[in-house]
């Protein structure tokens, strides 16, 4: 255990330009939010790397910071009362945050392209979806009018939508939930983005048409070896499509790890308790595992760990200090003062 | 508690036609939207009766038809064998006493400009007779503590409470009127994960003590197991498949009931690279306009000449015990089989 940490912290800095930086790395990013009531800390210091062709799940509650952290990447937070205190985002190499807006439109759409979990207020009610998906291509590469439609019409087809030629030219609202989902993909995919986040794409959508959306984005991930954020509070998704896990509580990571990892152990209290909390069918009849309490609230966050108000296994330490995100090995790592405990069963 | 006894809620036929018109001066019908199209079950005292289907399906406006906020176009419904006459202002009283509602939304469902003791005691100005006036404050007191919320809290506005916290609210709404039913449309969908577990809880512990009858609504597969004794599958408009839980989940014989369950992601990555996944082609078609014969037959791979033809009928069949309305009825263990 002794200081692997340091050689895999060292080595991607000091060989980054020969292949070994990640294709889109967030290191140590803080977000907050001006409100009325004071400051409200939504991210405070998240990292994560992703790679070619990898799909990262972001696992979290409402308030958890996941879907900032996703807009913070996007460059689509409102500024203020949004702010960046400290941070960076990597894309090959690039500080994100260091660059201009004009630059940043620029890798927006064409490099890191975004999904979002409404298609119904996503798209814009008055435009037929031929014209939104078009759009792209006339705005970030200058094509024609007539050159820009067919490419929208071959892209609709890609993402399956039948009869894409007569659709073209028809509203949001005349398309189905699963359809509109189908067009957001169609819109996202256009220029070919590295690196794809999808923001809860199917939690509006029956299962029949989860299902169907999911293996649409398993197939283009496959077929363009793009890298994929796919922003969830769903196990059973991350379990079906996931690589790797990052779950998120109270603004912060407290576990990273392959997504087989996790299932089989948790390796911090909260993850285990969600984990336990799904009814299973060998549990029938009992009462099912409930984590208690409330999520924190981010204008007032609890001292120390910020998830010790609700864990079962809380020590002394746990309300003064907070826990690092410590190593347990080269690819997991858990921000528990207690993970060793909590991974092998004599936590609490 | 085991279900027992004589079925407490008897529905028959049960069909809600909604109609398309034409024209503003001179209005004429051109179709109807067939959300409920001949429905029928049993309900037993304590028994939870769960009902799963995509939306669109008709499990929202069967809900509102057993709570008589619609009325059914034909069809009939009876609360411990007596007929509830929607035309009749007594017996609606008398009868939705007796059968009460937790909805899916919190953040909506509660008037925001009513404390919880008043949206609590609401039931009570109604039904007078249920509690004497001075005797409210106490009775709803009791209620937000049975739910597992401070009493104290009486006087405070749903603004107030988190999300899982205004559900509590709800169903000690449900419950001021003693009822012995209570549908539940998707209560827990609208709450975060590590929440669903506390209200799921809370409802199971209810059923006991006050000996309810549940109709749960979900799209949640997982949850609908859990809580149910007995679980319905409907597809436009129509129960396709009914059974015990076991016999649902384990010996699914209807092809969309085999679908619904191997679409639904399984919160366990072994084994998923060899999962038996059926996915279905296309969206549901439309309530307005279902397909003929069978209503599943333009999604279904087993179709053939005969589904387009007849209508299969909600029965048991061959190899199978429990209902199923397919005429290639099979039984086919898609969670388990790999």
């Amino acid at each position: 255990m002794k200081n692997p940490s340091v050689d895999t912290h060292l080595l991607p800095a000091d060989s980054g330009s020969i292949g070994t930086e990640p294709l889109l790395a967030v290191d140590n990013l803080h977000v907050e939010f001006t409100t009325r009531q004071g400051v409200a800390r939504a991210v405070n210091g998240v990292s994560y790397a992703l790679n070619a062709g990898e799909t990262l799940a972001v696992l979290g509650e409402s308030g958890s910071g996941k879907s900032v952290t996703a807009q913070a990447i996007m460059g689509i937070l409102d500024m203020p009362p949004a702010r960046i205190p400290k941070g960076e985002i990597r894309f090959r190499g690039t500080d994100l945050l260091q660059l201009s807006e004009a630059q940043r439109s620029q890798i927006r759409g064409q490099q890191i392209a975004m999904i979002f979990q409404d298609a119904l207020s996503a798209l814009n009610p008055v435009f037929t979806v031929g014209w939104q998906i078009a759009e792209m291509f006339r705005v970030h590469k200058g094509m024609s009018k007539k050159a820009a439609y067919a490419k929208a019409v071959e892209l609709m087809d890609r993402v399956r939508i039948p009869a894409a030629k007569q659709r073209v030219n028809d509203y949001p609202h005349q398309f189905s939930g699963g359809m509109r989902q189908r067009i957001m993909i169609a819109m996202s995919i256009a220029l070919d983005p590295d690196v794809l986040i999808a923001d809860e794409p199917t939690t509006a959508l029956d299962v029949t048409v989860q299902a169907q959306i999911m293996e649409l984005l398993a197939e283009l991930q496959r077929e363009s070896n793009m890298g994929m954020i796919l922003i969830t509070h769903d196990l059973g998704v991350v379990a079906d499509v996931a690589d790797k896990i990052a779950v998120m509580y109270g603004g912060r990571i407290v576990e990273n790890a392959p997504v087989h990892d996790i299932y089989r152990n948790a390796a911090h209290p909260y993850t285990k308790g969600l984990l336990e909390s799904i009814p299973r069918v060998d549990m029938k009849g009992q009462e099912l595992y409930a984590i208690k309490g409330l999520p924190p609230n981010l204008l007032d966050m609890p001292t120390g760990c910020a998830f010790h108000p609700r864990c079962p296994f809380r020590q002394d330490d746990c309300v003064t200090d907070v826990p690092a995100l410590h190593e347990i090995s080269g690819t997991r790592s858990s921000a528990c003062h207690y993970w060793r405990e909590v991974l092998d069963g004599t936590a609490g | 508690m085991a279900p027992q006894g004589d079925p407490i809620l008897e529905v028959r036929d049960l069909v809600k036609h909604f109609p398309l018109t034409q024209g503003i001066v001179m209005k004429r019908q051109i179709g109807a939207i067939k959300a409920v199209d001949g429905v029928s079950f049993d309900l037993r005292r304590g028994e939870t009766l769960g009902v799963v289907g995509e939306s669109g399906c008709g499990k929202s406006t069967l809900a509102k038809l057993l709570m008589a906020l619609e009325k059914p176009t034909s069809g009939s419904v009876k609360v411990n064998g007596e007929l509830v006459d929607v035309h009749k202002g007594s017996n609606l009283k008398r009868f939705r006493r007796n059968i009460q509602m937790v909805m899916q939304d919190p953040y909506t469902s509660l008037n925001p400009r009513m404390t919880v003791g008043d949206i609590i005691g609401e039931p009570y100005e109604i039904h007078t007779d249920v509690a004497p006036k001075g005797d409210r404050r106490k009775k709803v007191q009791d209620l937000l503590e049975v739910v597992g919320l401070n009493p104290d809290h009486i006087n405070r506005y749903p603004h107030q409470f988190s999300g899982g916290q205004r559900q509590r609210i709800g169903i000690a709404r449900g419950l001021a009127l003693q009822p012995e039913i209570i549908i539940c449309d998707e209560p827990v969908s609208a709450l975060d994960v590590s929440i669903q577990a506390q209200v799921i809880n809370l409802l199971e512990r209810l059923q006991t003590e006050f000996g309810l009858a549940y109709i749960f609504i979900a799209h949640d597969l997982s949850v609908v197991r859990h809580i149910s004794d007995r679980v319905a599958v409907m597809y436009l408009g129509k129960i396709v498949e009914i059974g015990k839980d076991t016999e649902i989940y384990d010996k699914p014989s209807h092809p969309y009931t085999q679908a619904l369950l191997s679409a639904v992601p399984v919160p366990d990555p072994e084994g998923r690279e060899s999962r038996e996944r059926i996915i279905l082609q296309g969206d549901p078609p439309s309530p307005a306009n279902p397909p003929s014969g069978c209503r599943f037959r333009t999604r279904c791979w087993k179709a053939q000449e005969i589904c387009a033809v007849e209508e299969p009928l909600l029965q048991i069949r061959p190899g199978t015990d429990h209902e199923s309305a397919c005429h290639f009825a099979e039984v086919h263990d898609v969670v388990h089989a790999s």
